[in-house]
């Protein structure tokens, strides 16, 4: 499948999912501060995202679970480099830009565009 | 008033459909507010739209519960979409059907139809359709911000357990 063709079918989950219109859904967007996607969204979005391409999506394999709660991968409102390091393993297709320059675990959310959700449904196809 | 919006389950298939009905009656206080005569017309009883999608929740939200034999504490989490298209009047039965669409360990997504009986002098009228509602649920305990809810299932309570007993499904553990 095409990039194009996969960031259509994203574009078009996010609309339904998030009730946003086309045009907001750009690929730098981010999911949850620009197009204002709460935790249970995140859950549909994975459940859309499954229908539309026909693979799985694992608990916590979109998203990880429990970061900001863990006192190893964050202390004192940063994202330690431990915690920094498991993201970078458990979501390669993410750009850690944003979160390297000011590690502020805020900005956890910045690394959750639909350029990066693209990239692990692009990953995904390839792998199956 | 008890917040009941359905008076009983016609079928259930575990893990995949539930259908239950509601008698709209004019006993419901709200249904003389909603809406009440004005200068320039009569009374208007209408069942709020909200309650129509309540009701619908609930009777997704027993099916979702059902699928787990109701130890996941199952609440409403999103109404994905809702379109309702015909007003639902005193004397009317809605007939509500859920069915899952997806349901993992953290919540289920469920589709649903509502359509609308209304009495005649010949009987009951073929039903048409009134609206759909689908919907997203979280089972609390496993929900992703990982905080911690009382272990007493406080969802499903003892009204919920008198209407399964009603509809015959007797699966349910008494609430504690």
């Amino acid at each position: 499948m095409e990039r194009s063709e996969i960031f259509e079918k994203v574009q078009e989950v996010l609309v339904d999912a998030l009730a946003v219109d086309d045009d907001e859904v750009k690929p730098t967007a981010t999911l949850i501060t620009d197009l204002g996607a709460e935790s249970i969204d995140i859950l549909d979005i994975s459940f859309k995202l499954e229908q539309a391409f026909g693979f799985k999506i694992a608990q916590g394999e979109l998203f990880p679970e429990g970061v900001a709660q863990n006192p190893e991968y964050v202390e004192a409102g940063k994202v330690t480099e431990k915690g920094l390091g498991m993201l970078r393993e458990r979501l390669p297709h993410f750009d850690f830009t944003a979160i390297e320059a000011d590690p502020s675990v805020e900005n956890i959310a910045e690394i959750f565009t639909v350029d990066a959700l693209v990239n692990f449904c692009e990953q995904k196809l390839q792998a199956a | 008033m008890r917040w009941m919006w359905i008076d009983r389950i016609v079928e259930l298939v575990p893990r995949e459909k539930l259908v239950a009905v509601k008698q709209v009656s004019m006993a419901e206080d709200h249904l003389h507010d909603h809406f009440e005569s004005t200068d320039r017309r009569p009374p208007m009883p209408i069942m709020p739209a909200s309650l129509i999608v309540e009701g619908m929740a609930q009777t997704a939200g027993i099916l979702v519960g059902h699928a787990e034999g109701f130890k996941e504490k199952v609440v409403l989490a999103k109404v994905s979409k809702a379109e309702i298209d015909l007003d639902a009047q005193p004397g009317d039965t809605i007939r509500y059907t859920a069915e899952i669409e997806r349901f993992t360990p953290v919540g289920a997504s469920t589709t649903g139809l509502i359509e609308l009986f209304s009495w005649t002098a010949a009987g009951l009228s073929e039903p048409r359709v009134l609206g759909r509602v689908d919907l997203m649920f979280s089972h609390l305990d496993n929900n992703m911000g990982g905080q911690k809810f009382p272990e007493h299932n406080f969802v499903f309570s003892e009204s919920f357990a008198t209407l399964l007993s009603l509809s015959g499904i007797d699966s349910y553990p008494c609430p504690g």
